[in-house]
């Protein structure tokens, strides 16, 4: 094979993964703390006042990050739960299992966000909506991921079952994104549509996006050093391993 | 305060979701911080017992 290709699967090498995923997340690290600095500048001092909603529609600029990162993180989780079953490849269980307490607390936080902002918009804290119910039902996907992936001892049988367990809950993801659409719900519709106009104003769109770009920077940066301490436990009786930390551990 | 950061009656409810959302994506990095430490610890302790019993 020409050397102008990256051969991805030299990655899939825990051992390889390891020092890229340190680089990664500094990098991810870093571009995270501008957007979100400038996201949130955005958010408090560029973005006008909506004439509907008064201040208390800044919400959104958390609020849609959240949730949209909640249902993607969702998707490439289970994206690299079904690239491990296909291809054994141990590091991908990881990812998934690096990427999961993210997702959940994104979802936790739509949810939260949701709820304090439904409580001066429709004055309740809590609707059974069903998007508020599917996304619910996708905090406990995560959850239910996480219990199910710590309960089997065996690591390889446990990435496994849990993969599948992540592959079923994938039809979730469409529900709550298409909800406000086929059901006649309290949530109100899509603020991004992707055959329309936006019915924003722009500097408000600019401020989501770029908040949205940092939450997905964010995730990265964390699911990379999350993945990182889950090499480590999981190779712990690796030569490298045993090497890398000693050697650390000499320096510190 | 900035004029820009006075958010009247709905101070609650935006203030409540930005401090949540700060509060877990500041908690969450330190907590793995600190378990990433362990972990390298733990190993190294496990890895320098292992080198003095095969001594």
């Amino acid at each position: 094979m020409s050397s102008r290709f990256i051969n991805w699967f030299k990655f899939s090498s825990p051992a390889t993964f390891y020092p890229l995923a340190s680089k990664i997340a500094w990098v991810s690290a870093l571009v995270a703390v501008v957007l979100i600095a400038i996201g949130l500048y955005m958010s408090f001092f560029v973005a006008p006042t909506d004439y509907k909603q008064g201040e208390g529609y800044r919400i959104i600029f958390v609020h849609v990050p959240a949730s949209w990162m909640s249902m993607f993180l969702y998707v490439v989780m289970a994206g690299w739960a079904a690239l491990g079953l296909v291809f054994n490849t141990r590091l991908s269980a990881m990812m998934a299992q690096a990427i999961a307490p993210t997702g959940a607390m994104f979802a936790f936080l739509s949810l939260w966000t949701g709820s304090f902002w439904g409580k001066p918009m429709w004055g309740t804290w809590w609707v059974w909506d069903a998007r508020i119910t599917s996304e619910l039902i996708l905090l406990f996907l995560y959850l239910g991921y996480m219990a199910l992936r710590s309960a089997i001892d065996d690591p390889r049988r446990g990435d496994r079952a849990s993969a599948i367990l992540l592959m079923v809950g994938v039809v979730n993801v469409p529900i709550i994104y298409y909800s406000v659409k086929w059901w006649n719900t309290l949530h109100q519709g899509s603020t991004i549509k992707l055959n329309e106009q936006s019915s924003m104003d722009d500097t408000m769109l600019l401020a989501m996006l770029i908040m949205t770009l940092g939450f997905w920077a964010y995730s990265i940066a964390v699911a990379m050093v999350r993945v990182r301490t889950i090499i480590l436990e999981r190779e712990r009786s690796s030569k490298w391993v045993k090497q890398l930390a000693v050697g650390e551990n000499r320096d510190a | 305060m900035p004029e820009a950061l006075d958010m009247g009656k709905h101070a609650l409810y935006v203030w409540g979701s930005f401090g949540a959302t700060a509060l877990f994506m500041i908690a969450e990095p330190l907590l793995l911080r600190a378990r990433s430490r362990n972990i390298r610890k733990r190993i190294a302790r496990m890895a320098r017992l292992d080198q003095e019993v095969n001594q």
